[in-house]
């Protein structure tokens, strides 16, 4: 099995595997995010959830940031091993004829998507740490929705967002379909993934943007 | 017609090339891109220069030779053809042509636009055929039941004529498309289920060990395959090396 993993074929499935990883957890992640636009009350009862709950912070937290972890390093490895594969690059290179910019550009949309985390954790993570175990402040199950309304003040930050969630469709455009294909799926169900893929590019991005936006223009 | 060609010229595997620009004219749009490129070498053994040199052989789309990138893409602008098969129809009168040979480091050239596919020839070597005793009392293939479907679709595979195109025209080099229209074309079939598992891991180690890069599903190689060889095989690749692993 540890050859497996070895093989070109093996680092792609182990790929997809992070990638189909991630992919879930941005539903999830949406899908708390989203009640914000609804309800302060239920927002700060989930994120109160999902702060202190032993699973979720010492089983479920650790294997989301191995994921994160593996799964740039490893697409950086993959891009370092291919352009070595290449050698001498081409004079001149059609790359448009045959395949889609996304598909091309999957490590420079992965670069973005990786500074944006940077910032999103010195946003929201470090404090949160920061709050519960170092500080070791009293919890506060309403604390929630006004921190995230005050984060979402600044123009440069809804910038900054909407600019990265732009980049992370253009990645989970190519990437959706992609990681189905990695692990074997056939070109006949390929079709119906190219158009869950789609769908799931810009509907899992916009719903991040529209929040931050919302946040942005409500608070006075 | 005129035109302009930018040529990669490389003395041998050793020495530093660079591209080179040549003007040929009175070009008839009904050759073919070799039959230009036989032009351009008549042009250049008359006034005592050393010719382009070129893979080429059956020049009807068979044989896989002829390779050359052609304006950004393998065995150029046309869909579904090889260079020989390529018509000077498909550029127009006052064009630049940059022709390459292919990139890979795999694939390392040997003079000029020529590149030394070996490669491909170990991977085949290293399980692209079935173990069958030909010793004259071989069964009639008619005799063994296959589906018109797995029948069809090994054909399609078996149809790669192996140029390189794919690895050529990948951003990463990768020969997946080749080795899984290989293993494919076998695993299709019962004659080629017995040696599956050996098989696909023996051509994957070697594809591996002969340094081509990693598929990234950008699809281009379906796209430029002169044979229309599709990502299924790829898929179909993945699947088997899955097998394997588990079985």
């Amino acid at each position: 099995m540890s050859g497996f993993f070895k093989s070109s074929i093996g680092r792609k499935v182990a790929m997809a595997l992070s990638a189909f990883f991630l992919m879930f957890f941005l539903i999830i992640h949406l899908a708390v995010n989203i009640t914000s636009l609804f309800s302060a009350d239920v927002f700060n009862e989930m994120s109160h959830f999902m702060g202190t709950n032993p699973l979720v912070q010492f089983a479920l937290q650790p294997v989301l940031i191995f994921g994160v972890v593996f799964h740039f390093i490893m697409g950086f490895v993959l891009e370092l091993r291919n352009k070595k594969a290449k050698g001498v690059a081409y004079a001149k290179n059609n790359g448009a004829a045959n395949s889609t910019w996304m598909s091309r550009n999957m490590v420079y949309s992965g670069l973005v998507i990786l500074a944006f985390l940077v910032l999103h954790f010195i946003d929201f993570w470090f404090p949160e740490l920061n709050y519960k175990y170092i500080a070791v402040n009293p919890e506060d199950p309403t604390r929630y929705f006004h921190e995230l309304q005050e984060k979402f003040i600044p123009v440069w930050r809804v910038a900054a967002y909407v600019i990265a969630f732009i980049l992370l469709g253009l990645h989970l455009a190519h990437g959706f379909a992609s990681s189905f294909q990695s692990l074997g799926a056939s070109t006949i169900r390929q079709k119906t993934l190219q158009t869950f893929g789609k769908a799931y590019s810009i509907i899992i991005p916009l719903g991040f943007i529209v929040i931050a936006l919302y946040h942005h223009f409500s608070h006075h | 017609m005129n035109l302009t060609l930018k040529i990669w010229r490389q003395k041998d595997s050793k020495s530093k090339g660079q591209m080179v620009d040549y003007k040929v004219t009175e070009i008839s749009e009904h050759m073919s891109f070799l039959e230009m490129m036989d032009v351009l070498n008549e042009q250049l053994v008359n006034s005592g220069e050393e010719p382009v040199a070129f893979d080429h052989d059956c020049r009807e789309g068979i044989c896989g030779m002829c390779s050359m990138y052609i304006n950004g893409e393998a065995h150029g602008p046309d869909r579904g053809v090889t260079t020989c098969q390529l018509h000077m129809r498909m550029f127009k009168d006052g064009d630049t042509i940059t022709i390459e040979p292919f990139r890979a480091a795999a694939f390392p050239v040997i003079k000029d636009l020529v590149v030394d596919r070996m490669a491909f020839e170990r991977i085949q070597q290293a399980g692209g055929y079935i173990s069958v005793n030909t010793s004259g009392n071989t069964q009639d293939a008619n005799s063994i039941p296959i589906s018109k479907h797995a029948a069809d679709e090994a054909m399609d595979a078996a149809t790669c004529i192996g140029c390189g195109a794919c690895v050529a025209t990948c951003k990463n080099s990768s020969a997946m498309l080749f080795v899984g229209a290989k293993v494919s074309q076998f695993a299709l079939l019962p004659q080629g289920q017995v040696e599956a598992a050996d098989r696909v891991r023996n051509m994957v180690a070697q594809m591996d060990l002969e340094g081509f890069g990693n598929c990234t599903n950008t699809g281009a190689c379906e796209i430029e395959c002169p044979k229309g060889i599709s990502l299924e095989n790829i898929a179909r690749m993945n699947r088997e090396l899955m097998k394997s692993t588990v079985s």
